[in-house]
């Protein structure tokens, strides 16, 4: 810990020194006219920030956030876990300095905008497993599944365990003729945004009838409030299947299936092909807002998704600018360290890289907000 | 305030004489003056709070308003992939619900009401009671929770499929057992209710007059007899004002119904054991994630439903009460 916040504070100092003499240049250069010319050799005076939005993201932000007034230049955040939704309201509302979600905002959402565009940073890694409750699997065997079997299955139309779809997939697996029942969320959630845009990615169907979105109108099913809700839906009732946040079931004891992905292989949901998908996404829109659903890659697990942090790309404040591009550059750098041990996807570096430019991009008056 | 003079002035003459006395009253006791004012500013604060939160569901509701007028209260379902949106399964679930609640918790509450007043053991009823008041201190998430991992298996292993067996051919029980859906929440809000409604009626039939009692026993009356005739008619209001605050609560409850309620709508039919959805938890499972524009606008729509809907059944229950008091306490034939 100790070692890791010398090696930034000496990064730091290097870089602000570099900071100064630019700075002296630009000064020079504009006659000094630049209110936010002398920001580099100094940490902004804001030193509390509040966030709000994704409850998905809470524990990893709580984890970030006890650390950030330790780092240099940190400062206290204030974060409300009050849904992805809700964030992107009170950002556009203005009551708070970043948003967190865990879909990208719409174009619509954009535009309704009073302050200028939107940025949004990537700053961690979701993805959600398939749960079941069969006791006639051994819990050494993980059922196959596939996109469109699942989908056929959220649709209602693939009824029995023992349906041929799911046989053939699973030879040498006794399933009994025992009605599916199928969980799902009942509150909006990222989790069901990833999971809904992954079954419209790969079912024509089930993109026309239902659609992807944090809150679809289900065919079929039980609704139940939360991970932990569906979790304890599909734990209560044989012949269950539900779909959960991938940390709920690397952290708790219950039957998870495996996906094909888009090689045709066949991926248990970890940390690892999770960000094997991030990883080897080719196509990323320059804005970040993309959806890495059935990802190319041999090991990508295809149901994962990203959490973004928004914020005003234009800060009307310029102190408190520099506090946020500070706060969200450690985010995806150094901050990302407490993403494992809390079974949160660490970004890969390629998604780092376009997140950085996008906190460049930032610009508070008429010079970047971030000064690193 | 009266004047003792009245009778022989003019209105006119009254009416400034009794302003006049007011007036050198508040001179002279300017605490007077100070506690109307206060109380007057509690009483604007409490409307104003009423009014606010009206205007507000109103004005941020109107988008949907527009949209989709009265179709709001006929489709099916929250889609805001398709923009659609709508409240008509979780009306049904709202009252069916609060429905089951009270019929159950009705029965339940008053007896155990006459149980304690009539009864008990004096030694048993402070226990009693306390048991019961302390079923009404238990935050309703936990109530929830208990419901959704405990009470809605059971049903779903044990209850529900009993109630098939032995009542199936009625149109209520029927379908696969889920455990959670309209009945569990129906049940678990007679619980929630219970507690009211009993501590209510057992507060009104400790204030009817012993004499009252005394002197049906003196004709002859059986212990059924003078609660039947003496006790209950006596009480009725004060019942009825206990099942309107029963209601009140079952209408508003969210947190414990969103857990055991299923949350999906079911197709139009009779039985409880389908799942559904009330106004309070569309609410609370829309919210979060409701995204500005239509969106958050049909969850404030559902919340002005939701007050409209509660404000109906408690005219309509206040009128029913009004009835009861004016009706004569009936004629006991023995």
């Amino acid at each position: 810990m100790f070692g890791r916040t010398f090696a930034i504070r000496s990064l730091t100092s290097k870089a602000l020194l570099g900071a100064v003499l630019a700075s002296t240049v630009a000064i020079a250069a504009c006659s000094g006219t630049s209110s936010a010319g002398n920001g580099g050799n100094t940490c902004p005076s804001t030193n509390t920030l509040t966030g709000a939005g994704s409850t998905f993201d809470q524990p990893l932000f709580s984890k970030m956030f006890e650390q950030y007034p330790n780092v240099k230049c940190g400062a206290q955040v204030s974060y409300s876990p009050v849904g992805s939704g809700t964030g992107i309201s009170q950002l556009l509302a203005g009551t708070v300095d970043f948003g967190a979600t865990d879909a990208p905002m719409s174009d619509t959402q954009l535009s309704q905008s009073t302050n200028g565009p939107i940025v949004h940073i990537p700053v961690t890694l979701g993805a959600v497993a398939i749960t079941y409750n069969l006791s006639q699997v051994p819990a050494s065997t993980q059922l196959k599944f596939t996109g469109p079997l699942i989908a056929d299955i959220y649709l209602g139309t693939v009824k029995f365990w023992d349906d041929p779809a799911i046989t053939q997939l699973n030879p040498g697996v006794t399933l009994p003729h025992e009605a599916i029942a199928v969980v799902h969320r009942s509150d909006g959630s990222g989790t069901t945004g990833i999971f809904t845009h992954y079954l419209s990615a790969i079912s024509p169907t089930w993109q026309s009838q239902v659609g992807a979105a944090n809150t679809v109108n289900w065919p079929v099913g039980v609704g139940a409030k939360g991970n932990a809700g569906v979790a304890a839906q599909v734990k209560s009732t044989a012949g269950s299947i539900g779909y959960n946040e991938l940390a709920y079931v690397l952290t708790n004891s219950i039957q998870y299936g495996v996906v094909q992905n888009a090689a045709g292989n066949y991926v248990a949901p970890s940390l690892d092909s999770a960000k094997a998908a991030a990883a080897n996404v080719t196509q990323i829109p320059d804005d970040l807002r993309f959806y890495i659903v059935n990802a190319p890659g041999t090991d990508s697990y295809p149901i994962s998704g990203f959490s973004w942090v928004i914020v005003y790309k234009n800060q009307k404040d310029a102190d408190k600018g520099q506090a946020i591009a500070n706060l969200v550059w450690w985010m995806i750098h150094d901050g990302q360290q407490y993403s494992t041990p809390l079974s949160y996807v660490p970004l890969p570096s390629t998604i780092v890289t376009k997140g950085e430019a996008q906190v460049k991009s930032l610009t508070c008056g008429s010079s970047a907000c971030y000064k690193g | 305030m009266q004047f003792p003079l009245a009778g022989a002035l003019t209105a006119t003459q009254q009416r400034s004489r009794a302003w006049l006395t007011q007036l050198r009253i508040q001179a002279r006791r300017p605490g007077d003056l100070l506690f109307r004012s206060l109380i007057i500013l509690f009483v604007v604060t409490v409307i104003g709070v009423v009014v606010g939160v009206a205007w507000v569901l109103l004005s941020s509701s109107l988008p949907t308003i527009r949209t989709f007028g009265l179709n709001f209260l006929r489709y099916n379902a929250f889609d805001p992939v398709h923009n659609l949106y709508g409240v008509s399964p979780a009306i049904f679930g709202t009252l069916v619900t609060s429905a089951i609640a009270l019929i159950l918790a009705l029965p339940i509450g008053i007896g155990t009401a006459i149980f304690l007043v009539d009864f008990c053991p004096r030694r048993l009823r402070a226990p009693i009671a306390f048991l019961v008041d302390a079923l009404a201190a238990i935050p309703s998430v936990v109530i929830g929770l208990w419901g959704f991992l405990v009470f809605a298996p059971w049903l779903q292993h044990t209850g529900e499929p009993w109630l098939q067996q032995h009542f199936g051919f009625l149109p209520f029980f029927q379908g696969q057992p889920q455990g959670v859906g309209l009945l569990a929440a129906g049940l678990i809000l007679t619980f929630m209710i219970l507690p009211i409604i009993t501590a209510i009626t057992r507060e009104v039939m400790l204030v009817v007059p012993v004499s009252q009692r005394e002197a049906m026993l003196a004709l002859g009356a059986t212990r059924w007899e003078v609660i039947r005739y003496a006790v209950l008619p006596f009480a009725r209001v004060g019942i009825a004002g206990a099942a309107i605050l029963g209601l009140g609560r079952a209408l508003g409850e969210t947190i414990a119904v969103t857990l055991v309620i299923g949350n999906q709508a079911a197709p139009p039919s009779a039985s409880l054991f389908n799942t559904g959805y009330t106004l309070a938890s569309v609410i609370a499972n829309q919210f979060g994630e409701a995204t500005p524009g239509l969106f958050i606008s049909a969850v404030m729509e559902a919340g002005l439903i939701l007050l409209i809907l509660t404000l109906i059944t408690n005219i309509f229950a206040r009128l029913l009460v009004a009835r009861l008091g004016h009706g004569r306490v009936r004629k006991v034939v023995i």
